[in-house]
């Protein structure tokens, strides 16, 4: 139906689109989101190549790897998001900056 | 049908990933996020992935998303004056996200991709089974350990110094 070409090219797109909200966001959980589109955009690459490749299912037990590691980094990342609210009352990373009080 | 379907799953992505990084306002951007990650679960259904697709569903958008609306409700003060949401680097950021897509596409374009027919499977879920406790049977448990590890080291930062 659609060729490889297609699937990439949305990848590229919201690859582009994390890489620009990591770069230029304030907010923690903002960066956060960001991160999530760049490890989506990596997860369709892997489907839609496997699916071109002959549908062969390493590309999911990849996908399946990656979503697992999403879920591991955004339960610490909040757990640290909320520790720099606690303690400096902000979550703006370009004030958080001091390793110490 | 299916490429009505197919481009406005690909419009949807794609449009409310734009609203992810530039919404100024950070709830707008979870509920975006949420229309992001229907649109790549759709796109794996187009891909013949429907267990990744239902992964996708539980995992990111019952999980992780409420995870995340969690973490904004608890760190945004209403009553707070609105500050900007994004720093001054938006010029050299949108740069090199342009550049990134440039040279993304420049390799995908120029890359003669190898093409292997294949068969609608009727499903995939006995295929994964099989490969992950077979061939991929160490980056299985090793991947448990590691959530194992963010389990207890999440609940350890986040609790309560007395």
């Amino acid at each position: 139906m659609h060729d490889l070409n297609t699937y990439l090219f949305v990848a590229a797109i919201l690859f582009s689109f994390g890489v620009f909200g990591v770069m230029t966001r304030r907010n923690g959980i903002a960066i956060l989101m960001s991160v999530e589109l760049i490890l989506n955009a990596a997860n369709i690459n892997f489907i839609a190549f496997s699916r071109f490749g002959g549908m062969n299912l390493d590309g999911h037990v990849f996908a399946l790897l990656v979503i697992v590691l999403a879920a591991a980094e955004a339960a610490v990342a909040l757990a640290i998001i909320i520790n720099i609210y606690n303690n400096m009352n902000t979550i703006n990373i370009d004030e958080a900056s001091s390793m110490k009080e | 049908m299916a490429e009505i379907s197919f481009w406005f799953v690909i419009t949807m992505t794609i449009l409310s990933a734009g609203i992810v990084v530039l919404s100024n306002q950070l709830i707008y951007s979870a509920m975006a996020l949420l229309f992001t990650l229907f649109g790549v679960a759709g796109i794996y259904v187009f891909l013949w992935a429907d267990f990744i697709a239902g992964v996708q569903f539980l995992v990111y958008i019952g999980g992780i998303l409420v995870l995340i609306i969690f973490g904004i409700m608890l760190t945004n003060r209403i009553s707070s004056v609105r500050l900007s949401q994004t720093n001054v680097q938006q010029g050299v950021g949108g740069a090199i996200g342009i550049w990134f897509f440039i040279l993304i596409s420049l390799v995908i374009s120029k890359t003669p991709w190898l093409h292997a027919d294949a068969v609608e499977p009727t499903g995939t879920v006995a295929g994964i089974g099989t490969l992950l406790l077979t061939k991929y049977l160490l980056p299985f448990e090793a991947i448990s350990l590691l959530l194992l590890g963010a389990l207890i080291g999440a609940a350890l930062l986040s609790r309560k110094e007395n």
